[in-house]
């Protein structure tokens, strides 16, 4: 009956991450995907004429250098091209913007604060330290700290030696940092309120949370991790838009022997005697593994996917509160040129990077409490990029593409569910306050697509369309992700695996998370196979 | 809030020209320019060689503009730069320089530097590298203003054995009775030029502050006062042979800023750097006091000395070991060159307890490229000390052929 040693349920990349170490271990792997086209939420998607849209995520910061190298993913097509810089664009004409090159960047923060623009140093120092001491981490599976197992002891020995080896008092400032809100985080540094606006955009990206809220500092230090390879290229566009890593990563999982299969949709996943034995598709298909993972959401997993009497029930009570919450929404835009942003000085690159417009800290923390009042935010956080200005294959010559995340946008609305009408005034909504820094931009949109949370969920399948798949909260990180007891990529039932960014380390196309599931599977198999022996 | 005066093309340009920038371009044939604090700076003019000689035995100019300089003034002026730094400023009378090292409270050193007191309640500090964000975090408490005054402020140094006399001629009446560490104001042609008697070459010479609108006309009457005494302008590469002969420290060669470390351990203190001589425990209290006693009860892990090499390849980046097999490592050269006066292969060195004693003999772990091939050798060396090459003329006072 065995067809397969593992079944993916879902061709996002940490799917297809895990998918191709299996396969590299020689087990025959098939991905099972219920769109039409693999990628997940990292995919290129042509949806207007010859514009290609990255039309969920939109920058590679995050893409762990070792997976890019184990998985050969530059033979297979990926190339990551680096951005530069950024810039937040003020409500008075005023502009901050960041630049790579040292002395640049410190007279641009100099213009809005002398002592800001040192004071970055040891905030740059610090954010560092940081990223120093979880970098480690991010590709190991988490210790449980109530197990007594070898691996555990081990693996806790090695975080607490980590963790002491950084001195007392870093191990203090661990502590808060990883529970403070990055407001009081960046008060501690900078005096500037446009300086503050800027960084603070890091904390909120993809998260319920507003810069004001406990545990905002982490989400900003998650967002810098991919600085600290300290390598050329940390923070790019893939080449041909986030599609490409999926892409390359299919390849490589097809050039070592596994299969995937698009528009196949999982209906569940099948356990019998309290094992995971295989799937059932939509359509009534059934195919049979040994190994079930699933690199969908927990909630999506074991909520949507599973029976809940296949599973127990404090465990099925602890996935119904995991914070998984929708509060972001995207735009992809194709522009018919490149539209002119008069806070911007002619010729400066930091046009190539990310684009913001909101100028102080208290704006974005207004922009959130319309999110918890059930509404879109009135005044958005953007992050907004043209990836066409540096990757010249996305759309015809002169054309441009623009990538508008949006925050804040609520899964559900106070005024009832989306509806077409509603989901075209939050795009207008966003439009217009792009437009009230870009006098051109309005005439030079060919055609926009707008996703809220509501369209991300039905259309990618990410729960809520929450783009870490769980918040990035201290509660739900490390040996407490997804849920506690769990965070060693196995399921409560033999054979069932997670491997999306629902578990640690989680989101951001990072792929750790499906590199860290295959690690645990393949101890699991090779233990297996040893007692078949 | 906005510095309407800053442009807005930094992007374009990041680094500043000094007001010397058009005279050093003149003068330059190898276009070797590096940036430094901001700043375009030369690396080398002709030869870093011909350049370094002209150090030791005639008179130099460098462009010392980029050094970071802030203006500390008002009552509590004093006892700020007290609490700063570890030496005792009470001591440092008007007209005189000191050069001090100031740490943070776990008496990790932030920076080194020059403080002149220009007045009763007026001082400046010359560092390498900025920090205004460390000096007003210091100043809570205390009734000082501080303001950054480098761009208001153009520095030459006019270094080497004529110098005196270049400066004599130039116009400095009385150069000669200027003490080390004592500055004196001139008028030449109705510039006003402050002269200090400090230096980073080990060697008799002066330090110029002036305006910098007078800058390019000093140079020019510099260059035609010492053009019969071998008067020529040196890079940055000759100075760092000069600095490491005369035992000088550079930040980011052989220490970090703690303000920029991210390693544990990398900190480093006064006492390991060897300057416990800056550290006056009996002045009351300054920051990083407590911490320091307890190293100096303690003692110290380790300390930057200076090496004397057998041969003469300068041991860049070299590893040190206890055994000629190299199983034991013990510390790392931090700055090493080939002293072209002294004949002598020295090195400064970042050595552990307790092998950074006086006569200590250690291996040193040098790669020569010889012709593309790279090759190892394990070379003995000394613990020395330092400085390297200190001439009397460096203090005599008035100096010889003035």
């Amino acid at each position: 009956m065995k067809e397969h040693d593992a079944i993916i349920v879902g061709a996002g990349h940490n799917g297809l991450v895990a998918a191709c170490y299996l396969a590299r271990a020689g087990l025959n792997v098939l991905v099972l995907e219920r769109n039409e086209y693999i990628g997940g939420a990292a995919v290129s998607r042509q949806l207007y004429k010859d514009f290609t849209y990255s039309n969920c995520s939109y920058v590679c910061s995050l893409l762990r250098p070792e997976i890019i190298r184990t998985l050969e993913l530059p033979k297979y097509g990926l190339q990551i091209i680096p951005y530069e810089g950024g810039c937040t664009m003020m409500r008075d004409g005023g502009h901050l913007a960041v630049y790579d090159n040292h002395d640049a960047f410190r007279r641009e923060i100099a213009r809005h604060s002398k002592r800001d623009a040192e004071s970055y140093e040891r905030y740059a120092r610090d954010v560092m330290r940081q990223c120093k001491f979880i970098k480690p981490l991010l590709m190991r599976e988490p210790p449980d700290p109530t197990s007594f197992r070898p691996r555990d002891i081990q693996e806790l020995l090695y975080l607490g030696k980590r963790f002491h080896n950084m001195g007392e008092q870093r191990m203090y400032e661990t502590l808060r940092f990883w529970t403070m809100s990055a407001a009081d985080f960046l008060d501690e540094y900078f005096e500037s309120e446009i300086v503050k606006a800027h960084f603070s955009g890091s904390s909120i990206i993809g998260t319920a949370l507003g810069p004001r809220s406990p545990g905002s500092a982490y989400v900003l230090l998650h967002h810098y991790m991919g600085d600290i390879d300290d390598t050329v290229g940390a923070w790019g566009f893939a080449r041909g838009g986030m599609g490409a890593i999926t892409q390359a990563l299919g390849e490589s999982l097809k050039a070592s022997g596994g299969s995937i299969r698009a528009s196949a949709p999982v209906e569940k996943i099948l356990v019998r005697n309290e094992r995971a034995v295989g799937v059932r598709l939509a359509g009534g298909e059934e195919l049979f593994a040994p190994m079930v993972v699933s690199n969908m959401d927990v909630r999506r997993t074991f909520l949507n996917t599973m029976d809940e009497s296949d599973l127990p029930p404090e465990f099925v009570r602890q996935v119904k509160n995991f914070k998984i919450r929708g509060s972001s929404g995207k735009l992809n835009i194709a522009l018919d040129g490149l539209p002119s942003f008069p806070a911007i000085p002619p010729g400066s690159p930091c046009i190539r990077g990310d684009l913001h417009v909101t100028d102080t800290i208290e704006m974005v923390e207004r922009a959130y409490d319309d999110w918890k009042a059930g509404r879109w935010s009135q005044a958005p956080y953007i992050d907004m990029l043209i990836p066409t200005q540096i990757d010249p294959t996305m759309t015809p010559n002169g054309k441009h593409y623009m990538s508008v995340f949006v925050q804040y946008c609520p899964y559900r609305l106070a005024d009832g569910d989306w509806t077409p009408a509603k989901r075209q005034a939050f795009g207008d909504t966003v439009i217009d306050t792009i437009a009230q820094h870009s006098p051109d931009f309005k005439k030079l949109i060919l055609h926009a697509e707008i996703r809220t949370p509501w369209d991300i969920e039905n259309e990618v399948g990410l729960t809520e369309g929450n783009i870490f798949q769980g918040e990035l909260t201290l509660d739900q990180l490390l040996f407490n992700r997804p849920i506690p007891g769990y965070a060693q990529y196995r399921g409560p039932v033999r054979g069932l695996y997670m491997c999306g960014s629902s578990t640690h380390p989680g989101g951001g196309v990072m792929g750790a998370p499906g590199a860290n599931a295959a690690r645990a599977i393949l101890r699991d198999a090779s233990r297996g196979s040893r007692a078949a022996h | 809030m906005v510095d309407a005066v800053s442009s807005l093309t930094h992007f374009k340009q990041p680094l500043l020209k000094t007001p010397f920038h058009e005279r050093a371009r003149e003068l330059s044939q190898v276009d070797s320019f590096i940036p430094w604090a901001g700043y375009t700076t030369v690396d080398v003019f002709t030869t870093a060689d011909q350049e370094y000689f002209a150090i030791r035995n005639a008179t130099t100019l460098f462009d010392l503009t980029p050094m970071v300089k802030y203006r500390i003034t008002g009552v509590d002026a004093e006892s700020y730069l007290n609490r700063l730094v570890t030496r005792d400023i009470g001591k440092l009378k008007q007209d005189r320089v000191m050069y001090c090292v100031w740490c943070n409270d776990a008496g990790h050193i932030i920076d080194d530097g020059t403080v002149f007191r220009l007045g009763r309640q007026e001082f400046r500090l010359c560092t390498a590298q900025r920090q205004i964000d460390w000096l007003l975090e210091s100043a809570v408490g205390f009734d000082v203003e501080l303001s950054e005054v480098t761009e208001q402020i153009a520095a030459l140094a006019v270094q080497g054995p004529t110098s005196c006399a270049t400066l004599k001629a130039f116009g400095l009446q009385g150069i000669e009775l200027i003490k080390p560490f004592e500055t004196r104001h001139f008028t030449v042609e109705g510039m006003n030029i402050m002269a200090s008697r400090t230096g980073f070459t080990g060697d008799l010479g002066y330090e110029l502050w002036m305006d910098p609108q007078h800058a390019e006309q000093i140079w020019d009457r510099l260059m035609q006062a010492g053009n019969s005494r071998g008067i020529r302008a040196i890079g940055s590469q000759a100075l760092n042979i000069a600095r490491i002969e005369a035992g000088f420290l550079s930040p980011n060669v052989d220490f970090v800023s703690s303000e920029h470390t991210i390693r544990l351990g990398r900190d480093r203190s006064p006492l390991e750097l060897g300057l416990s001589w800056l550290v006056d425990f009996n002045k009351g209290h300054f920051n990083g006091r407590r911490a320091l006693l307890q190293e100096q009860r303690r003692g110290l892990a380790r300390q930057l000395v200076g090496l004397d090499i057998d041969g003469n390849k300068p041991a860049v980046n070299s590893l040190l070991y206890l055994d000629k097999a190299g199983n034991r490592e013990i510390g790392s050269v931090t700055s090493a060159i080939w002293s072209p006066t002294c004949k002598r292969n020295i090195a400064l060195a970042m050595v552990e307890a307790p092998y950074f004693r006086l006569g200590t003999s250690l291996w040193t772990e040098i790669y020569l490229n010889r012709e593309l091939v790279w090759e190892r050798r394990m070379v003995q060396a000394r613990v020395v000390e330092k400085p390297f090459f200190a001439p009397a003329r460096r203090r005599a006072t008035p100096p010889a052929d003035c």
